[in-house]
């Protein structure tokens, strides 16, 4: 299976709160809450980082679940939060951009 | 519950600020007739000091965030400011005229990813938009604005600020909004002057016409059930509180002083001189306000209204208890039901110069007992 790389899109808001990240759509406004693996996720999604990796990685490490369990939920994870432009999936890593104008997740 | 209000309940749970208005200017290109601010610049904050409380605020916790003025583009940094926010990944509302803002500033704020943009339309009609303003032109100068935003894709919500000049402009001004594919808000509220001047409340509707307002379907939705009778309250109503202002809520003026709302002018600290998570968790001014529930009203606990009205503790701070009554909302709540609220009983009866149980003569009178002067009482 072809390899995803993630990164957050700009046109979002999203803010921590108590242990939950709050992201909404600047888009189509649209607003999800994150649970605690899905904000690790959204954490590690800087755009170098393969998918996998984020999940062998962080998921399956953090939260202690098997491998295919955690790859199965951040692909739907994924597909939903991209389908709404929150996240941005590629093929390839994305390039480093100027960090001084990324979105900085608090 | 949805989740945003959810998240409203959670960050209430964990004493958390979710929404924050921010003027970051006072200073205006026109000169409305009902505004409650003085116009001149008496200090404003600078960029940087700006910049130091959006971060502040970001760690806080902040996601909602109101940039407000005066006119927000009467500062030249504006941009700056909302391209630091957005940085900082609030979700902003942007509340202006419009006056100032042409294709180029349409495209910066749809770049910036702007959730909303709110502009002031007092009538359709240019003569009683304009006579309000007090600037010539405005009203094109504003609708010209609206059309740049939606051109950009922009939300954008005219807010109708309802007076007696201006009420019977309402429908037109949502045709208008029909017409530029907007959302429409209106507002009969007209406050106090910051410096406690009460003038301005001259311009209020007068309470029959405030009647018709609110048994407007187009306006209200389902009228027998927006006008309805209160139901007898809730058991846990005396436990609630009036609004979200210092509970999840504040605001913070362009010279730095944190209030529980822009409505509630109880100064409950300054961001230039304190850390405002420091002002959040420890002011006195926003223990106090956080602290009190229904059954602390002396008035408005005893009202057939505690469990529905409107009741907004800044206005009744402005009347001089924060613990009061807001008369501009029992007027609300009368105009709304038909029902009287406690403080209007009170005030009447206090006011009456005769005793309660009146004689008159037959020959002048239609009913002369103890009902009828209770009749009186209520629909005075």
């Amino acid at each position: 299976m072809a390899e995803k790389y993630i990164s957050r899109s700009s046109a979002i808001a999203a803010r921590m709160l108590g242990g939950e990240m709050m992201v909404m759509s600047a888009v189509d406004s649209t607003f999800f809450t994150l649970n605690e693996v899905a904000s690790a996720i959204w954490q590690a999604a800087d755009g170098r980082t393969p998918l996998s990796e984020i999940v062998a990685a962080k998921i399956c490490q953090e939260f202690d679940v098997d491998r295919e369990r955690a790859q199965r939920g951040a692909d739907r994870f994924v597909d939903e939060l991209s389908q709404h432009g929150i996240l941005l999936v590629s093929g390839q890593p994305v390039e480093e951009t100027d960090s001084s104008l990324s979105p900085e997740s608090r | 519950m949805s989740l945003l209000a959810e998240m409203n309940q959670k960050a209430l749970n964990l004493g958390l600020p979710i929404s924050v208005h921010l003027d970051i200017t006072y200073r205006c290109n026109e000169r409305c007739v009902h505004c409650y601010l003085d116009h001149d610049d008496h200090g404003e904050m600078t960029t940087a000091e700006i910049v130091d409380v959006l971060e502040q605020l970001a760690d806080a916790g902040v996601f909602f965030l109101s940039l407000s003025g005066g006119e927000v583009l009467m500062r030249r940094d504006f941009f700056e400011i909302v391209e630091r926010a957005r940085k900082l990944l609030f979700n902003v509302k942007v509340k202006t005229n419009g006056v100032m803002i042409h294709e180029k500033e349409a495209v910066r704020l749809r770049q910036l990813g702007v959730e909303q943009v709110q502009i002031s339309v007092y009538s359709h009609r240019p003569e009683v938009h304009d006579a309000i303003t007090k600037l010539p032109g405005s009203l094109k100068r504003t609708i010209r604005a609206i059309r740049f935003l939606k051109s950009q894709g922009l939300k954008v919500a005219i807010a109708n600020v309802l007076m007696a000049g201006n009420l019977s402009d309402q429908p037109g001004v949502i045709a208008l909004a029909k017409e530029l594919g907007v959302s429409y808000t209106l507002d009969p509220t007209i406050t106090p002057k910051m410096d406690g001047d009460t003038s301005i409340l001259a311009l209020r509707i007068p309470g029959a016409d405030l009647k018709q307002v609110f048994h407007n379907q187009e306006l209200v939705g389902n009228v027998e059930e927006f006008c309805a009778p209160p139901p007898a309250p809730a058991e846990d109503v005396m436990d609630s509180f009036a609004c979200s202002a210092g509970h999840t809520f504040c605001y913070i003026s362009p010279y730095g002083d944190v209030f529980p709302c822009v409505q509630f002018p109880l100064p409950s600290g300054n961001v230039r001189r304190q850390k405002f998570l420091d002002i959040w968790n420890h002011s006195a001014q926003l223990k106090e306000v956080r602290s009190i529930r229904a059954r602390d009203l002396p008035t408005c606990s005893t009202c057939a209204h505690v469990g529905t009205c409107t009741r907004c503790p800044g206005l009744a701070y402005m009347e001089g208890n924060m613990r009061g009554p807001s008369t501009a909302d029992c007027e609300k709540s009368f105009q709304r039901t038909g029902i009287p609220s406690a403080n209007m009983l009170k005030r009447t009866r206090a006011g009456s110069a005769g005793p309660l149980i009146q004689i008159q003569s037959l020959a002048n009178s239609v009913q002369n007992d103890a009902f009828s002067a209770e009749e009186n009482l209520v629909t005075a």
